[in-house]
């Protein structure tokens, strides 16, 4: 292999595995920036797959290539309607957020297989026809050897995520429901005497994380997996909340780390067709993600840099 | 409204969570078109109702009571090991391969070693999660969350690459473990309908005495509790807070351990590769969360868990239900339990004064000093 | 005529608290343009007066006019549109946010979608022009200091057209240098027509700042003056109150030997500045060494370097003539140390416990109590019996949590716990903090037992009346330096307030 070739496997894959990643972990960067932590991300994501897996299976042949682009519109809606109930648990109920977040882990998987098995009457989906596939950017793609590795037979999905990140920087740290929701994950008492609705601030958040989250599972499964079962998503929720602290909360960070971690998951993947990295064993890319988050966290002392009241259930005095 | 007491309501509450999760399960069958009461009954029938589903349940319990008390352990010390399934799947993988290194060893050697082992795996896991939250405030959620995963892919490594092949049938499955290192017992299984119940039985038994006497009458489970639930003024009356995290998470992760070994050594008898983190670990979180983390409440909560997982296997054969509603049922109680400020508000408590003892993240009131401020002591505050 | 009106008329406010009124029939006029400080000891009423009028608590009866119109300040919405502003003692600041970030939250100037910065700013920098609050819009709260945060807080206030400003303990946080910077921006404040309330028990601020002052004592108001014609004493006898009645007994003192030496104490508050700044004394079995002050002066920071709670940064602490200077907190209680903490909630007890396992908080691990590592309870059970009917604990029975107890008992356990570890030195913070009467009456008792027993006490208080009653000593702290270090019996509140204050200065 050339070094060019080596290169576009590398970074298109690196793009493929990255994209849900991205979605997920700016779900992540929203919902804990306005105070809400959200380990629920991993079933959100769940749900997010299974739905848009179910839709692209029925519609594909109405919407043809449309389709996973509306199947990732539907697991982001169904995502969203999954995270309300973390939402009203940890905003009006008073829940601890992890649990309340573990809950949505325990909940999603079954309850996918359980409509799965509904539907189809066996525990796993076929696969469906209109996946994400490859895209070749026009006229970029032409570009001698940067267009071969960057715009030919690539993932647009992972361009959007890139696009929308930057997006989502600019809203967070620049328009006033930036500032707002980002007052009510660091002072939220503040907040409240300086006239912001916190409750409706940190409902955003999560419901932004839900929406995410369910495109970012819908985006794995219809341009990785191809399918719906139990083992679909696996750790990839995790993942992106790795991404979340390895970023330092912030949309670009994730969206960066995101990338790394996609980088680090493709080349476990991938690896075997390259030179030097075929050596390395593959567990080393499997966890480099998960060991470096911690070595992150401990490197900046726990929790300095998370929100202040991340986590912290705001009851408004009466 | 109910007026009931403090106590009574105690218990109430996790009863209403686990009957609103009945409730939530038989309104998602009933959307579907499964008719829930012919699903319950079919699912306590096939649990409860032949010596072989007893035996299963009482199995599907043994490691989820050591998972639980692993989770209660570390809960009570205030820290959230939501790590269960990786320290119970090292002490799964590790009390097999030491059986399957010394298949000749004499049993009364050999397997107090594996299990020993299998608990000192799952501890060390745990206590890196325990010794960075000691000493660099690491957030434990996260670290074990990221454990979890490495320990997962860590397994499947040492099995697939590490460990000799003579001790695998193929990649993916070792050797059934020899019958000096395994704890089925022929007379209990056979006494069970065949069931696959053994030994460990009487472990997780022990433990919960084991557990139920450190936590009550021991002074390092009266330190754990103390740091738990007020650090400042442990550490005020000479309580090294730091100990006390290493301490509880050493021994959360020893008992996680053990829900692997009595897994490995008693219900499978053999170790295979796992695709996703081993479920004893969730579901030992939720029978802790329902038994409100008491010995006699992880016992029961276990036993009903374990009816609903055995006996949902029988109803989806009898009556066609997806075996996952089981599940669902399971997060739905445990959403309840997380509610439970709203489902406590069902029950009034006959006493006048609502003095509730303050819970972790949440304020009380004033300071009896009218112009002193009010006291908050957030959950992930420990000084050192 | 305009500068004669009365922005702001409270009549007879009461609030009560269960019974105990922290205000019973406060008066306060507020005229335009002026400076008015509100003085008085802690727990005075001060605090709930200014919640009330900035709407964040409702008063049991009284009246409030703002601009001669009545007016009910149910929410602080409320009082932020009749022009009310508060700068907390305690400031509400999102610390990872700008300065700029801080201000405009809550009002902020649109760009279409985006928000208008270079207008904000612009608004911002001609405010803190005006008023004389130089600071970076654009630096981030957790980069600036305590002044500048302050700064930030008022520039909020005025931000959102606030003419009426309650300033709670303003320099309690900021250095000599700082405050008199502090000074100049409230005249400056006060010169551009803005109403000023000024909370403080600092004799000299009012001095130097204020045109008339009130002083409130036990909820209510007890003196009106202009600051011009009035003496510091006069101040200084109203705010601490009556003459001090040595109801209490005193037995002569028989001085024992020396058991707590500190020697050029410094301590470091926790964000790294020194509190205690080389302190010296020293406690003889038999006597009581009162500390006298104004919160945060160091005192926190002492209690806790004494029982191991706090890094000493230099000098030494001597127990009994060991050198215990940075032990365990462990170490120094078993060597003979009891301590009462300030805050019994937080620090004193674990109220989700039963009575009986509060009362062996520190030593629930050996013998009786526990052999090798198991608590034996029945003597935990009989030993709190034994405490619930000696200390008089008022308590159903000894499996009561201890948070469902009054204020009262619960210090009551603290003191029966701390008392029975039988130690030579016991260290007494506020150990009558928000008590009735009848409870302050028992734990002054108890103190003045365990003198008589030939203890060393060191009673740590902000009330003035129990140092006076108590102690045999007192040693006054400034600024975590010695003050002065007077004798009850030659001296008078008067002088105690003032050395308090800072005003007088005697090198011991």
């Amino acid at each position: 292999m050339d070094l060019t070739t080596i290169l576009a496997l590398i970074v298109s894959s690196t793009l493929v595995y990255s994209a849900p990643l991205i979605f997920t972990s700016l779900g992540g960067v929203y919902s804990e920036n306005s105070g809400i932590v959200n380990i629920g991300l991993e079933g959100i994501m769940t749900m997010g797959a299974f739905s848009a897996i179910v839709f692209n299976l029925t519609f594909a042949s109405t919407f043809g290539k449309a389709t996973p682009w509306l199947g990732a519109l539907v697991g982001g809606i169904v995502g969203l309607v999954f995270s309300l109930l973390h939402a009203v648990a940890t905003i009006n109920f008073h829940a601890d957020h992890i649990i309340s977040g573990t809950v949505l882990n325990l909940m999603a998987p079954p309850l996918a297989v359980f409509l799965v098995k509904a539907i189809y009457e066996k525990g796993q989906t076929e696969n469906i026809t209109a996946n994400f596939g490859y895209f070749s950017f026009p006229g970029l793609a032409n570009i001698p050897v940067i267009g071969n590795i960057f715009f030919k037979n690539t993932s647009l999905p992972a361009y959007v995520a890139i696009v929308l990140a930057i997006l989502l920087s600019f809203i967070l740290y620049k328009t006033r429901f930036g500032l707002r929701l980002r007052s009510a994950g660091e002072n939220p008492q503040a907040a409240d005497t300086m006239g912001v609705n916190v409750y409706k601030m940190r409902y955003a958040g999560v419901l932004i994380s839900g929406f995410l989250g369910g495109i970012g599972g819908a985006v794995f499964a219809e341009a990785i997996s191809g399918n719906f079962s139990v083992s679909t998503i696996v750790g990839q929720g995790f993942m992106a909340l790795a991404a979340v602290i390895f970023g330092k909360w912030n949309p670009i960070g994730a969206m960066l780390s995101s990338l790394f971690f996609g980088f680090a998951q493709s080349l476990s993947i991938i690896g075997n067709q390259l030179p030097v990295i075929s050596k390395i064993p593959a567990v080393y890319m499997q966890i480099a993600p998960y060991v470096i988050t911690i070595i992150v966290l401990v490197a900046f002392l726990g929790k300095s840099v998370a929100p202040a009241a991340d986590g912290v259930n705001y009851i408004k005095a009466k | 409204m109910i007026r009931v007491s403090e106590k009574i309501k105690k218990i109430l509450v996790p009863i209403t969570s686990v009957i609103a999760g009945f409730l939530v399960g038989a309104i998602i069958m009933m959307i579907w078109s499964y008719n829930p009461i012919q699903a319950y009954s079919s699912m306590f029938e096939s649990a409860l109702g032949n010596m072989n589903g007893i035996g299963e349940t009482i199995r599907e319990a043994t490691p989820l009571i050591f998972t639980a008390i692993g989770f209660s352990i570390a809960s009570t010390a205030g820290f959230f090991n939501i790590g269960l399934p990786g320290q119970a799947q090292a002490g799964w993988l590790t009390s097999i391969w030491i059986v399957l290194a010394n298949p000749h060893m004499p049993k009364i050697v050999l397997l107090p070693l594996a299990i020993i082992a299998g608990a000192f795996a799952g501890a060390i896991i745990a206590g890196i999660a325990g010794y960075l939250r000691a000493y660099f405030g690491t957030n434990e959620v996260i670290t074990t969350i990221m454990l979890n995963y490495i320990v997962l892919y860590s397994c499947q490594y040492l099995m697939q690459q590490i460990m000799p092949k003579s001790f695998r049938i193929d990649t993916d499955t070792t050797k059934t473990i020899s019958e000096n290192g395994s704890l089925h017992i022929n007379w209990l299984s056979e006494l069970f309908g065949s069931s696959r119940i053994n030994c460990g039985i009487f472990l997780a038994l022990i433990a919960l005495v084991v557990f139920w006497f450190l936590m009550k009458k021991t002074t390092l489970g009266f330190e754990i509790k103390a740091v738990g639930l007020n650090p400042f003024a442990s550490r005020y009356a000479g309580m090294s807070t730091k100990k006390n995290i290493i301490t509880s998470m050493l021994l959360s992760g020893a008992f996680a351990g053990m829900g692997g070994v009595v897994q490995g050594l008693g219900t499978y008898q053999n170790y295979f590769t796992q695709t996703t983190s081993v479920d004893i670990g969730w579901d030992g979180l939720s029978v802790s969360l329902l038994g409100s983390g008491t010995a006699w409440g992880i016992l029961i909560a276990a036993l009903l868990f374990s009816i609903l997982k055995i006996g949902g296997l029988g109803m989806q054969t009898a009556a066609g239900i997806p075996y996952e509603i089981v599940s669902i049922v399971i997060a739905a109680i445990i959403f309840f339990v997380a509610i439970n400020y709203v489902v406590g508000l069902l029950f009034k408590v006959k006493k006048s004064s609502e003095s509730h003892p303050l819970k972790k993240g949440e304020e009380i009131g004033p300071n009896n000093a009218v112009d002193g401020p009010d006291i908050k002591i957030p959950r992930s505050e420990v000084e050192n | 005529m305009d500068e004669q009106q009365n922005v702001i008329e409270m009549a007879n406010i009461v609030k009560d608290f269960n019974g105990f009124k922290a205000n019973n029939g406060i008066n306060l006029e507020l005229k335009k343009g002026e400076i008015l400080a509100l003085l008085g000891e802690n727990g005075a009423g001060k605090s709930t007066l200014m919640s009330i009028l900035s709407g964040l608590l409702e008063p049991t009866s009284g009246e409030i006019l703002v601009r001669g119109k009545k007016v009910n300040i149910k929410n602080p919405t409320v009082a932020k549109n009749l022009g009310i502003g508060m700068v907390h003692q305690h400031f509400m600041l999102a610390h990872s946010f700008t300065v700029l970030e801080n201000i405009i939250l809550g009002h902020e100037p649109t760009n279409g979608p985006l928000l208008n910065f270079k207008k904000a700013r612009e608004e911002v920098l001609a405010l803190s022009k005006k008023y004389g609050l130089s600071v970076n819009p654009d630096a981030k709260i957790s980069d600036i200091t305590i002044a500048q945060q302050q700064k930030v807080e008022i520039l909020k206030v005025l931000y959102r057209g606030a003419n009426i400003l309650i300033f709670d303990e303003p320099t309690a946080v900021l250095t000599p240098q700082e405050i008199t910077e502090f000074i100049q921006i409230l005249k400056g404040l006060a010169k551009e027509g803005k109403s000023i309330i000024l909370i403080t028990h600092k004799l000299e601020e009012i001095k130097a700042v204020a045109d008339r002052v009130i002083v409130i004592r036990a909820g209510k108001s007890v003196g009106y003056f202009k600051v011009a014609n009035v003496s510091d004493e006069k101040l200084a006898e109203l705010m601490v109150g009556r003459h001090v009645e040595m109801t209490l007994h005193k037995q002569p003192i028989q001085l024992g030997p020396e058991i707590l030496q500190v020697k050029e104490l410094k301590v470091k508050e926790n964000r790294g500045n020194l509190a205690v700044k080389g302190l010296s004394f020293d406690i003889h079995g038999g006597e009581i060494v009162g500390i006298a002050g104004i919160d945060g002066n160091g005192q926190d920071e002492l209690v806790e370097a004494l029982t191991g709670l706090r890094h000493v940064e230099s000098g030494q602490v001597k127990i009994k003539s060991k050198d215990m200077t940075n032990q365990s907190p462990r170490k120094i209680t078993h060597l003979g140390v009891s301590s009462i903490p300030a805050d019994r909630q937080k620090y004193g007890l674990i109220l989700q416990l039963p009575i009986a396992e509060n009362l062996v908080l520190k030593n629930y691990y050996h013998s009786p109590f526990s052999k090798h590592g198991i608590i034996n309870f029945d003597k935990i059970h009989q030993h709190a019996k034994k405490l619930i009917k000696q200390f008089d604990i008022r308590t159903t029975n000894e499996n009561l949590a201890a948070g469902e107890l009054s204020g009262g008992n619960q210090q009551k356990v603290i003191i029966a716990r701390e008392l029975n570890l039988n130690s030579d030195l016991i260290i007494a913070f506020q150990p009558t903090r928000g008590l009735d009467v009848g409870a302050i009456e028992y734990i002054h008792k108890q103190l003045l037992h365990e003198r008589n027993n030939g203890k060393a006490i060191l009673l740590v208080s902000y009330e003035l009346d129990e140092i006076m009653q108590l102690s045999d000593k007192i040693l006054v702290l400034h600024d975590g330096q010695l003050a002065g270090k007077v004798k009850p019996k030659t001296t008078n509140e008067t002088e105690l307030g003032l050395l308090m204050t800072g005003v007088k200065k005697e090198r011991a």
